[in-house]
């Protein structure tokens, strides 16, 4: 049924590139922008974070208070809808294990299910499973610089092992669900889960 | 609470080209025959699928040109340089060649008459053609001897280019706008302009979207299409003249041109 097309030789990824490449993804060198409208700009000083529970209850983050919370360092490989995967993207954040003891601290219960929503009214769901034990992080630096603007920043939710749209840019607030709602682009006929390996891109896929 | 969408699988389908139309030196029109084609909405694209003959596969994302009314499935497509998909579309299909495609794709970044005008369309290089597929959406579906229902939505198109005969679809658009009274193009052209050019020669900025645009305040529906350099500047400068974030719609592509 799939048709050969004649002629079409395509650029091979050497053995270790291929073997890092999802289904129907290539690499780039590039750091490509996708997002669906413009880049909203809050300022550092009312910048704030927030950790939701299902009953109300919430732990809050200044910007000062949440980059003085122990950090953590990952190199990861990113993997986007749109068939571009980056490989080695070095950032810098705060765990989300770590914002949920703190904020359980505070007495804000999880549950299982995650929206998370940003400045411009983006939202995006993910299972709380797929945040913690060292999967999620707040995340503020890339490379060794500020995250910038255009790329998320101040900061943006990092889940690399979900497609990126799962790693909302700007996001300011995580919100525990008992159910699970989809977010801005799971509403728009992208897939609720979107796990790059299983090639989950559109509602419907496996 | 919880609202499940009985989603139906995006299926992979064989499309047969049916023509190769060239628009610029730079890029083609794929006139495409797609059996059990669900119909699209102007602005939404389709993911291309490749297969060489040992089997390895490629994927790329291409907007697609055609509006819901016309028969055949238009995809424009601009070879990249260095492009591992976009040389083999522009240059090596022909007539009768088949390949796998699947859509539409995307659900934000359209436009219908109902979502309203006015319409202020702004693009850059190839990010015309879902912008394109907006402007024949209007023109087809809304009837020729209906001025009043034009009048009630009037488009706007800004585009930006390198060079005149870069313009994709500039002939059409010409035919369009002497027709039509309620739709205006304006050309940028950023490099190379012909002898006697009195139009735009410059990146698109501040002072030009202020003149060619809509005010903030006639709430008009922005859709802005192009590298992400121009993207950027245009929906920020936008939201700077006083647009709500939320009626400026972006898609972008290509690299970013930055450090990282």
């Amino acid at each position: 049924m799939t048709p050969i097309s004649r002629g079409f030789r395509g650029r091979r990824q050497p053995e270790g590139a291929a073997a890092r490449l999802p289904p129907g993804q290539y690499e780039t060198r590039d750091f490509p922008v996708l997002s669906a409208g413009p880049t909203p700009r809050t300022p550092l000083s009312v910048w704030d974070l927030t950790l939701r529970a299902p009953d109300g209850q919430s732990a809050r983050w200044t910007w000062d208070e949440l980059v003085a919370l122990p950090r953590e360092k990952v190199t990861v490989d990113i993997h986007c809808v749109t068939k571009w995967s980056k490989f080695g993207t070095s950032w810098e954040g705060i765990a989300i294990d770590t914002l949920i003891s703190a904020a359980s601290a505070r007495g804000v219960k999880t549950a299982s299910y995650v929206m998370a929503r940003s400045d411009g009214g983006y939202t995006t769901n993910v299972p709380l499973a797929d945040l913690t034990n060292g999967q999620g992080w707040i995340a503020f630096n890339y490379g060794d610089a500020a995250l910038p603007p255009e790329h998320g920043g101040p900061a943006r939710l990092l889940v690399p092992h979900l497609y990126f749209w799962k790693s909302a840019k700007w996001v300011r607030e995580l919100r525990f669900m008992e159910n699970d709602t989809p977010g801005f682009w799971e509403s728009l006929g992208y897939h609720n889960y979107g796990d790059p390996w299983r090639e989950q891109r559109y509602a419907g896929d496996e | 609470m919880t609202a499940r969408v009985a989603a139906t699988r995006i299926e992979w389908r064989l499309a047969t080209v049916l023509d190769v139309v060239p628009e610029t030196p730079g890029t083609r029109t794929l006139l495409l025959d797609v059996p059990g084609w669900p119909g699209h909405r102007a602005g939404q694209h389709v993911d291309v699928r490749l297969t060489a003959d040992d089997g390895y596969q490629a994927e790329r994302s291409y907007s697609i040109a055609s509006p819901p009314e016309d028969e055949k499935l238009a995809l424009t497509v601009e070879r990249l340089v260095d492009g591992e998909v976009s040389p083999y579309l522009t240059e090596e299909l022909h007539p009768g060649d088949k390949f796998e495609l699947r859509g539409p794709i995307g659900g934000y970044f359209v436009w219908d008459l109902p979502s309203g005008g006015p319409l202020f369309l702004v693009g850059g290089g190839s990010g015309i053609v879902p912008l394109m597929a907006m402007i024949r959406h209007r023109d087809s579906s809304l009837a020729a001897g209906d001025p009043d229902a034009r009048k009630k939505l009037p488009t706007r198109l800004l585009y930006s280019s390198r060079a005149w005969d870069e313009v994709i679809y500039r002939d059409e658009l010409a035919a369009l706008t002497a027709k039509d009274p309620t739709l205006e193009v304006v050309h940028t052209l950023t490099r190379n302009p012909p002898a006697g050019w009195t139009g735009f020669h410059r990146r698109i900025d501040r002072a030009m979207l202020a003149e060619v645009g809509w005010p903030a305040s006639d709430t008009p529906r922005v859709f802005v299409c192009g590298p992400t350099p121009l993207v950027e500047v245009v929906a920020s400068t936008l939201v700077d003249l006083g647009h709500q974030p939320a009626l400026v719609k972006t898609e972008r592509f290509g690299p970013t041109g930055g450090p990282t």
